[in-house]
C-alpha cells in the first residue's frame, strides 16, 4: 500500500511506474475525501462562502504549484497536493474579500519552495499561510468556526471516513493521538476554568478540526519520520494547544501546529544531521 | 535542476513582497480612515455637508432602556441572551404636523414612552397618559419594538408593539387615547418577536401584519422548562419562532394565513421589510435571520415564494440583524442591506448590501452583494441602520449602530463564545453549556457608521468627523425629520442605555423635497407607495414603509436630498391600489402632502 501523498507532497507523475493494470492511485484518496468532505457540507448546508470563491483558493495553489514546479524540477508536478491545499483554504478561510483566498494560497505553496533547511520545507503548507494570514490580517478574514449544520450524522460520517482513510495511510496513530490528548486537556481546562466540559470539547465537533486532523497534522512531508516521533509531536501540539487555549487564542490549534510542527521538523533535521557527522566521522 | 541563486533570491523577495500585503492593504485602509478624526461642526459642514449633534436630554428625552431579568438559569449568560428590546418608531400619532417618537422599554415593569413632539424643540412624555406606556407588566412580557399603521383607515396611526410575550394592537381614538384592541384582533398569546411589519400584501387597501418570531413561541423565557432554548446552530439553526403574517379582514379582524400563503420559516428572525422589487405592484417581503441565512420572498398578492436562493440573497448564513431598503446608485432599484457580525481576528461575516445585478429583472431578479465595492462592509457587530440623505446632496447614506455586550473593556467574551459557537447542535442549543460571561465585554464600546455616499459608487464613514461619537450598544435606527427643517435627524436606540437624538445641520445649498402621502383608495397609510423623484437628469425611489432596520420605523414622509442648483422634472407616485400619480411641478424644500387621487 503506498503512501498518501498528503498536502506539502510535491511529486511527479514521472516519478511513478506506470501500473500494469488499472487501480486506483493512492494520491488521489485525500483529494476525493476533502473534495467529498466540501460536496457534502455543501450541499447539505451550504458551508462555502461562495464557489468563486473556493475556486479561486484552488485555482492559484494548483497555478503556483505548476509554476515554481516548474521552475525549481523542471517538470509538471502532480497536483494533488496543491489540491488539498488549495480546498483547505478554500474551506477553512472566511473572508468576504476575494484577495485573501488567493493569497493564503500562494503564500501557502510558496512556502514549500522558499521555507527549507537541508531540502525539506518544514511547515504544513495551508497552516503556514492560514496562520500567517491570520496574524497580518485578522480585520479581513477568520477561519471557518461553524459546525456542519445541526445533527451528529455528518459528523460520525466524516470522522468515520477520515479515519478508514487514515489509517490506511498508516498515520492514524497521529490523529488518534492528537485527539486523546485534546480531550484530556479539555477536562483538564474544565477542571481549570470552571467551565462546562461541553463547551470545551465543542471545538472538536466542529469542521475546522476535521481538517486539521485529518489533513493538516498528519501531513507526511511535514512531519517527523519516526512512528514514536509522530505521536510525542501531536501531543505537543495539545500541549501547546492547551495552554494557548487557556490563554483564550480563539485559533488555538492553527498557531499550536504553526510553532511545533517547524520546531520538530528543525530537531529532526538536526538529530539527523549529527548522526550523519558521526557516521562519516566512523567511516573516516 | 534546481533554480539558479539568483532565482532563488527573486522567489524570496516575491514571497516576503506577499507576506507584506495585508499590512500595506492595511496601511492604505488608516490612510482612508483618517479623514474620519474628530471635526469642528463648521469643519464637518465644510467638508461633508452636515453635522450631528446630540440633544436627547437637551429636548426632553430622557429615555434610558432597561434590559429583562430572564430566568435565573440564564443568568451567567444573561448580558448576551437579554440583548435586544430597545426600539425606536416614528410617527405622528395626533396629526400635528410634527414626527413624534415612541421608545420600547425591556424591563419587567418598566414603561415604554411615546415623545410628542411640542414643534418648539422640545418633546413631552405621553405615552402614561395615552394608555401604551405601562405594557411590560410581570406575566405578559417585555417589549420589543412597535410599528405604527392605520389598519383600520380612520386617519391615525395604530400601535402594534411586539413582545417577548404577549402582542398588543392599540387602537388610536384621534390622538387622544389609545385602546387595546389586541383580542379582538386575534393575536397570538404569546410570542417572542423581534421584528413586524405593517404592509398591504394583497392591495385591498387594508394594513395586513407580519410577525416574526425569534425564540420559539413555546418558550415563556422568564419560566423556563429546559435550558436548550438556543439556537441549534450558529449559522443553519431553524429553530427559533414561527412566522405570523395577519391578514387584515377589516373592522379590527385579522386571520392568520402565513403557512397557507407560502410563508413557512423557523429561522431566527431580527429584521424585515416590504417593498416591490419587481415592479408587480405588489410588495415582496424580505426577513433579515440571525444564525442563517436571509430570506427572500417574492409575493404575487395571493401567494408568497421562497426565493432567497434563486435571487443570491439566501445563499451564504449570517447573522441577520437589520434589513432596509435603499436606491443608493440612484438607478430607480431598491438595493437591500443586512447587518451582520465582524470582529477582528474571530468572525468576518460583513454586512451585505445586496444590489440588483444589470439585466435581471422581474422573476428572474438576481442579487450581488457589492457591501466591500462600495465600502459599507465592515460595522462590527452591526445592529440597526437606515438608508437616508442626511446632507441632501441627492444620494443616500447609511447610517449604522453596532455593539453587542459593553462590559469590563479589558476582558473579552469573544473566546467562549466562538468556542460554542463551533460546537454540535447537543452543545451549541443548551444554554447551561455557556461559559458563564462574567462581566466581560462582547464587541462592546464600537464606533458607529455613518457611511456618505459620494455619488460615484463608494461610501465612506464620515461617524466621528459629523459627531456621531458614541460607543453605546446600538440597537435601533431611525430617521425622521423631528424640526421640520428639511433634513433627516438620526434616533438611535441603545440596550441598557440612554437614546440619542441626533440633530442634523446640513449645509444651506443642498435642496430637498418631501412628500406625505395619504391613501383613498389605498392603505390610508399609503404605505408600500412609491415616488420616483427625477430631477437634473437624475433619479431616485423610495417607498413609505410599515418598519424597516432593526426594531425600527422611519416616518412615514419620504425626503429626498437634491444637491445644488436642482431642477425637479416630475414626481411619479405609484400608489398601492395600482394607480399612477405624476407630478409635474411639485414644490421644492417643502413638504407636498399628496392625497390619492379618486
Amino acid at each position: 500500500m503506498s503512501q498518501s501523498p498528503g498536502e506539502s507532497a510535491i511529486t511527479s507523475p514521472l516519478d511513478v511506474p506506470r501500473p500494469r493494470r488499472i487501480r486506483f492511485d493512492n494520491r488521489y484518496v485525500a483529494p476525493l475525501f476533502i473534495t467529498c468532505i466540501l460536496l457534502v457540507g455543501h450541499l447539505s448546508y451550504g458551508i462555502l462562502e461562495s464557489y468563486e470563491k473556493t475556486a479561486l483558493a484552488i485555482g492559484a495553489a494548483l497555478v503556483t504549484e505548476l509554476i515554481l514546479g516548474r521552475i525549481f524540477f523542471g517538470k509538471w508536478l502532480h497536483l494533488a497536493s496543491a489540491y488539498i491545499t488549495g480546498i483547505s483554504v478554500g474551506i477553512l478561510v472566511r473572508s468576504p474579500a476575494y484577495w485573501p483566498y488567493a493569497l493564503c494560497s500562494v503564500i501557502s505553496i510558496m512556502s514549500k519552495y522558499v521555507l527549507r533547511v537541508k531540502g525539506r520545507h518544514i511547515w504544513n503548507p495551508s497552516n503556514f499561510g492560514i496562520a500567517v494570514l491570520l496574524f497580518l490580517a485578522p480585520e479581513t478574514l477568520a477561519i471557518l468556526s461553524i459546525q456542519w449544520g445541526n445533527n451528529l450524522l455528518p459528523i460520525v460520517v466524516i470522522w468515520t471516513l477520515g479515519s478508514i482513510i487514515i489509517w490506511r495511510a498508516r498515520r492514524f496513530h497521529i490523529s488518534a493521538t492528537y485527539v486523546v490528548s485534546f480531550f484530556l486537556f479539555a477536562f483538564l481546562r474544565t477542571w481549570i476554568t470552571g467551565d462546562p466540559w461541553q463547551a470545551e470539547v465543542a471545538p472538536i465537533t466542529g469542521p475546522m478540526y476535521q481538517l486539521f486532523v485529518f489533513f493538516m497534522i498528519t501531513d507526511p512531508k511535514t512531519t517527523v519520520r519516526s512512528r514514536k516521533g509522530q505521536c510525542v509531536v501531536a501531543f505537543c501540539v495539545a500541549v501547546v494547544e492547551f495552554f494557548l487555549r487557556l490563554d483564550q487564542v480563539v485559533y488555538a490549534p492553527i498557531f499550536a501546529l504553526f510553532f511545533v510542527g517547524p520546531a520538530a521538523m528543525l530537531i529532526e533535521i538536526w538529530l539527523d544531521s549529527r548522526r550523519e557527522k558521526s557516521a562519516a566521522t566512523r567511516t573516516a | 535542476m534546481t533554480p539558479s541563486r539568483s532565482v532563488r533570491i527573486v522567489l524570496l523577495l516575491l514571497f516576503v513582497a506577499l507576506l507584506a500585503i495585508p499590512l500595506v492593504l492595511k496601511r492604505l485602509e488608516a490612510q482612508r480612515a483618517a479623514g474620519n478624526s474628530k471635526l469642528e461642526a463648521s469643519q464637518a459642514l465644510t467638508r461633508h455637508g452636515f453635522h450631528l449633534q446630540e440633544v436627547a436630554q437637551a429636548s426632553g428625552i430622557n429615555f434610558v432602556h432597561q434590559a429583562p431579568r430572564l430566568d435565573q438559569q440564564l443568568d451567567h449568560i444573561m448580558p448576551q441572551v437579554a440583548s435586544m428590546g430597545a426600539g425606536a418608531s416614528v410617527v405622528d400619532f395626533d396629526r400635528d404636523g410634527w414626527q413624534d417618537i415612541y421608545f420600547t422599554n425591556s424591563g419587567e415593569g418598566s414603561k415604554n414612552c411615546l415623545y410628542r413632539n411640542i414643534g418648539d424643540g422640545t418633546f413631552k412624555e405621553v405615552a402614561g397618559e395615552l394608555g401604551i406606556a405601562d405594557v411590560n407588566q410581570e406575566g405578559t412580557g417585555v417589549s420589543m419594538g412597535a410599528v405604527w399603521g392605520d389598519y383600520d383607515n380612520d386617519g391615525f396611526e395604530d400601535l402594534f408593539l411586539y413582545k417577548w410575550g404577549r402582542p398588543e394592537l392599540f387602537h388610536n381614538e384621534g390622538g387622544r387615547h389609545f385602546t387595546r384592541v389586541a383580542e379582538q384582533a386575534g393575536l397570538p398569546a404569546w410570542v417572542n418577536a423581534n421584528t413586524a411589519i405593517w404592509f398591504d400584501y394583497d392591495g385591498d387597501g387594508l394594513l395586513d401584519l407580519f410577525i416574526g418570531g425569534y425564540y420559539s413561541e413555546t418558550l415563556d423565557l422568564w419560566h423556563l422548562q429546559t435550558t436548550k432554548i438556543m439556537p441549534e446552530s450558529f449559522e443553519y439553526a431553524k429553530n427559533g419562532g414561527r412566522k405570523y403574517l395577519f391578514h387584515n379582514l377589516g373592522a379590527g379582524n385579522f386571520e392568520e394565513v402565513s403557512a397557507k400563503l407560502g410563508i413557512d420559516s423557523r429561522r431566527w428572525a431580527l429584521a424585515a421589510a416590504a417593498a416591490d422589487l419587481r415592479g408587480t405592484g405588489r410588495q415582496d417581503l424580505f426577513i433579515a435571520n440571525d444564525y442563517g441565512v436571509s430570506e427572500l420572498y417574492f409575493n404575487d398578492g395571493k401567494q408568497f415564494h421562497d426565493v432567497g436562493e434563486q435571487t443570491g440573497v439566501g445563499f451564504a448564513p449570517k447573522s441577520g440583524m437589520t434589513a432596509a431598503f435603499g436606491d443608493v446608485l440612484n438607478q430607480g432599484r431598491y438595493a437591500i442591506y443586512v447587518s451582520n457580525i465582524s470582529e477582528d481576528g474571530v468572525l468576518i461575516q460583513g454586512n451585505n448590501l445586496w444590489v440588483p445585478q444589470e439585466g435581471t429583472s422581474g422573476d428572474g431578479l438576481r442579487y450581488e452583494n457589492l457591501a466591500r465595492a462600495l465600502g459599507v462592509e465592515m460595522g462590527g457587530w452591526s445592529w440597526g441602520m437606515q438608508f437616508g440623505d442626511l446632507n441632501n446632496d441627492g444620494t443616500l447614506d447609511v447610517y449604522l449602530t453596532n455593539g453587542y455586550v459593553s462590559a469590563d473593556r479589558n476582558k473579552s467574551y469573544w473566546y467562549d463564545f466562538s468556542k460554542v459557537a463551533g460546537g454540535n447542535s447537543t452543545i451549541i442549543g443548551d444554554a447551561k453549556n455557556w461559559p458563564a460571561m462574567e462581566g466581560r465585554s462582547l464587541s462592546g464600546y464600537q464606533q458607529k457608521r455613518v457611511w456618505l455616499n459620494d455619488g460615484a459608487g463608494k461610501f465612506n464613514d464620515v461617524a466621528q468627523a459629523v459627531g456621531a461619537t458614541d460607543t453605546y450598544d446600538g440597537r435601533s435606527v431611525a430617521l425622521a425629520d423631528l424640526w421640520n427643517r428639511g433634513v433627516l435627524d438620526v434616533i438611535v436606540t441603545s440596550q441598557r442605555g440612554p437614546v440619542l437624538i441626533y440633530k442634523n445641520t446640513v449645509g444651506p445649498d443642498n435642496n430637498w423635497i418631501d412628500f406625505e402621502l395619504e391613501g383613498t383608495a389605498s392603505n390610508r397609510s399609503a404605505l408600500g407607495a412609491e415616488v420616483k423623484l427625477f430631477w437634473n437628469g437624475r433619479q431616485q425611489v423610495q417607498t413609505v414603509s410599515g418598519g424597516s432596520g432593526f426594531c425600527a420605523q422611519n416616518q412615514r414622509r419620504l425626503h429626498f436630498g437634491l444637491g445644488k442648483n436642482a431642477q425637479i422634472e416630475k414626481a411619479v407616485i405609484r400608489w398601492p391600489s395600482g394607480k399612477t400619480q405624476t407630478l409635474q411641478d411639485p414644490l421644492m424644500s417643502q413638504i407636498n402632502k399628496i392625497k390619492e387621487p379618486a
